[in-house]
């Protein structure tokens, strides 16, 4: 056995122990030792990605002395490695840039305490990510609402902290509905770990025992997953969660937590269950039409808002509708144009938060569309950044939001001809509302500034960027260029990261 | 036979519990109602053979989680203000400060047919739901049959072979402490981070409010309440005792960490409102509370990462299983078992004075 394949082990455990000990360090050790935490985990994920590649299989790990089905166990492939990269990179990229903010607007005796939160989130989201055991999943879905609570209303006020109850209430309902299936499933199979669950399953279809059961646990662990990541009817407690709370929460919120169980959900549904009984319990329709319905209806609320940061919330929902439309397309190709615009709207959606919240502290800690007249000027670098992802989520050539857009419309020639007919019609309309709101909003950043005054007692500034905003905001452009033009090898990275992953 | 009857009331009444805590009018009566409820459950528990789970219920269902309801009504002053506004008029809404609610300006008739239809949908779903779960039960295997699926090879090694593997005599806290010890870690760490979250919430740090909390609890919470004073001088030594036997016989009777700790927690809770902060700062302060539970989950965290390590590269594991039955025995569960005991008491104690009065 290798020692990269402890590595997985090493940086959830590395992730916990550094949120333990967070709580009883001052700020400034607790920030460093985030900080460090996460770069090993980065180094940590890219030599897994490397070592699996290599090797071309995935492997399982045993957590303890006893093998599956009895102990604990975890499963890395590429698939895998590469979200557990992708993922850290963001986080970092997310933490480091907000430095400044946690500073100035978390009480300093509560700092420590939120790098407690970040992480544990961290560590929940590569068990996660590695898990190959449905009920240590569940586990770490406990720990990941919580934190993703603390990380809300760490900003004391009432805005955040109204955000965080709706969350909360939100995301245990959801909880509570993954964890009746996952008890379903528990009666119905007698396993917990996922492989296992899989054979069992398996025998059920083919022989027709327990329909019932089986479809309601299934569609149960769906709908408690979709309420989880912000699906389109349940997506109310969005805009005011990653609204109000701090910018490197809710980028991390965005474009981590809710991918996260996303990707959960992706395990549930390709190596749990298997697609195959998945469409045959339908429950790919429901996904398919409720992302569509999230895709327009989420654009359309964007377009009424009159605040920056709600409106590239709303926008998260109809990205997130996206995904489970690919998902619900039935297709494998379906499958891979999702997994690609998880890692694309991850980049996309942390660079607008970081970029957006630069260009309010310019004028004058407004979020107004009103006041952010002219503020790409004042601060040029925010400015070109909000651009750039504003074009790549409208899909314009060369970013990555056009790959994921080109992506779907290539696997919804694969599905059957209404499917298909609905989804190009949902992507050109979703388009062309996106190209309503962020060119909008791009246009009233490069505007004169008008000589009335402001709304709130905030005055304009010039901007000073610190080197390592700049450096974040250069790493986030470059990520999405990256993801734009090389395209193909990430999807053949996928891909074959997704046959390792059934 | 007896047994099925009784079953069937306790079932009854559980149901009827929740429908009250539900509907029923007043925060207080639904919490008391609630306290029953998880009496009713624990006992539910014992019936179906699961003593640990039962103890845990108790512990923490009936006890720890109704005083913090009932503590955090108190703060905001939500006992006083039904009493009043009962005696005045049954039908005014009680705001979280108490004082009467300034509502927008909407038409009066317009809110009353919202707030009908938000009511009328939201019955219509939970029945739906509750109708689909109670279909989906009738589909289910049926209840304690020998051929379950759940009766497989999985249960099957628990329960044969695993005194031999864990040295655990109690099966279940071999499972959840050697076999799916990763599990168990992730729950302390849940445990963990949900007073951390809270104390984000609630923990006031400034100087002047700090004095204010103190002042306003000296003010609301009974002082020297003999009855109080002289049960729990009876109490807290026996809750503690049996707190400390269910920790260290976790891996010998049923019990373990999360019921002794949960145990020991009511304990520091009781002593705590019968004598006051003042006595109990004299041993566990704000600095008590974070190293015990940030080493006893260090200890945790280390001593699993070793046996996590040995045990997926195929090292032989250093550490003894020694004679089963003994209260030294079955290697790293004992101390593990103090550790979530530790973690647990502290965490609930810790929950119980942020509610109070913001921190230690």
């Amino acid at each position: 056995m290798s020692f990269v394949q402890n590595f997985p082990f090493f940086s959830i455990i590395i992730a916990m122990f550094s949120g333990i000990i967070s709580s009883v360090l001052p700020a400034k050790a607790a920030r460093r030792l985030c900080t460090a935490m996460i770069t090993a985990v980065v180094i940590m994920s890219g030599c897994l990605l490397i070592f699996t590649v290599r090797t071309g299989e995935s492997f399982n790990y045993m957590m303890g002395h006893f093998p599956a089905p009895w102990g604990n166990e975890i499963r890395a492939g590429v698939l895998e490695a590469a979200m557990a990269l992708f993922f850290s990179v963001i986080m970092l990229f997310s933490i480091i840039s907000g430095l400044g903010q946690i500073k100035e607007e978390i009480e300093s005796t509560k700092q420590s305490l939120y790098f407690v939160m970040v992480n544990l989130l961290l560590s929940s989201l590569l068990a996660l990510i590695y898990t190959n055991d449905i009920f240590t999943a569940y586990v770490f879905v406990e720990i990941n609402t919580i934190a993703a609570c603390g990380l809300i209303m760490v900003r004391q006020n009432g805005h955040a902290i109204v955000a965080a109850v709706r969350y909360m209430v939100m995301s245990l309902i959801g909880s509570g509905m993954l964890l009746l299936g996952i008890i379903l499933m528990y009666d119905l199979t007698g396993q917990l770990l996922i492989e296992y669950i899989r054979d069992e399953v398996e025998i059920l279809a083919a022989s027709g025992q327990y329909t019932v059961p089986l479809t309601v646990s299934i569609a149960l662990m769906g709908i408690g997953l979709s309420i989880k990541s912000a699906l389109f009817p349940f997506s109310t407690w969005v805009p005011d969660a990653y609204g109000y709370s701090i910018t490197p929460s809710a980028s991390i919120l965005s474009s981590l937590v809710s991918k996260g169980y996303i990707f959960l959900l992706l395990k549930i549904i390709i190596r749990m269950i298997g697609f195959d009984v998945i469409k045959d319990t339908k429950i790919t329709v429901i996904f398919f039409v409720y992302g569509v319905l999230g895709m327009i209806i989420g654009s359309v609320n964007a377009i009424r808002e009159t605040e920056i940061r709600r409106m590239v919330a709303f926008s998260s929902i109809a990205q997130i509708g996206y995904i489970y439309m690919g998902f619900g397309l039935g297709v494998e190709a379906g499958i891979i144009a999702s997994v690609f615009h998880i890692l694309s709207h991850a980049a996309t959606k942390s660079l607008l938060f970081i970029s957006s919240s630069a260009l309010i502290k310019v004028s004058g800690d407004s979020k107004k569309f009103k006041d952010l007249r002219g503020s790409g000027r004042r601060n040029v670098l925010a400015g070109v950044t909000f651009t750039v992802g504003s074009l790549s989520m409208v899909g314009i050539p060369l970013l990555s939001g056009f790959v994921s857009k080109l992506l779907f419309a290539e696997a919804s020639f694969r599905s059957d001809t209404l499917t298909m007919v609905i989804t190009l019609f949902a992507l050109a309309v979703s388009t062309l509302l996106n190209v309503i709101y962020f060119l909008r909003t791009v246009i009233t950043i490069y505007m004169p500034q008008d000589s009335c005054p402001l709304s709130g007692s905030g005055v304009l500034t010039k901007a000073k960027n610190p080197p390592v905003f700049a450096a974040v905001c250069v790493a986030l452009i470059a990520l999405n260029l990256f993801l734009g033009m090389m395209s193909e090898p990430i999807v053949n990275l996928i891909k074959s990261g997704l046959s390792m992953f059934g | 036979m007896e047994l099925d009857i009784f079953r069937y009331i306790l079932l009854a009444f559980l149901i009827l519990c929740a429908v009250y805590t539900c509907i029923g009018k007043g925060l207080l009566r639904s919490i008391i109602v609630y306290m029953s409820y998880s009496l009713i459950m624990s006992i539910v528990y014992l019936l179906l053979e699961s003593p640990d789970l039962s103890i845990t219920e108790a512990a923490v269902g009936a006890g720890v989680t109704t005083i913090l309801f009932f503590v955090t009504l108190k703060k905001i002053h939500v006992i006083d203000a039904e009493e009043k506004i009962e005696d005045e008029n049954p039908d005014a809404q009680i705001d979280m400060t108490g004082k009467q609610e300034k509502l927008p300006d909407v038409n009066p008739k317009h809110r009353r047919l919202v707030g009908k239809i938000f009511t009328a949908s939201g019955i219509l779903i939970c029945s739906a739901i509750i109708t689909v779960l109670i279909y989906t039960v009738s589909f289910l295997p049926r209840f304690g049959d020998p051929n379950n699926p759940v009766n497989d090879e999985v249960s099957e090694r628990y329960i044969e072979s695993g005194l031999e593997e864990t040295g655990a005599v109690n099966i279940v806290t071999g499972m959840i402490l050697d076999y799916r010890a990763f599990d168990t870690f992730g729950e302390s760490c849940v445990l963990f981070i949900a007073v951390c979250a809270v104390m984000i919430m609630l923990r006031s740090d400034k100087q002047d409010d700090k004095e204010k909390e103190n002042n306003n609890d000296r003010f609301y919470e009974p002082k020297n309440d003999l009855i109080l004073q002289k049960a729990a001088k009876i109490l807290v030594p026996v809750l503690f005792m049996f707190g400390i036997y269910v920790i260290l016989n976790g891996h010998l009777s049923p019990g373990g960490g999360f019921s002794g700790g949960a145990l020991m927690g009511a304990g520091l809770i009781l002593y705590t409102s019968a004598f006051g902060f003042s006595k109990t700062e004299r041993f566990f302060t704000m600095k008590t509370f974070r190293i015990v539970t940030c080493s006893a989950l260090t200890f945790y965290c280390v001593a699993k990462s070793y046996s996590f390590y040995t045990g997926a590269n195929h090292i032989e594991s250093i550490i003894p299983l020694g004679t089963p039955g003994a209260i030294l025995s079955s290697g790293l569960i004992l101390p593990l078992n103090i550790c979530v005991g530790l973690v647990v008491a502290c965490t609930m104690y810790a929950f119980y004075s942020l509610f109070r009065k913001g921190g230690f």
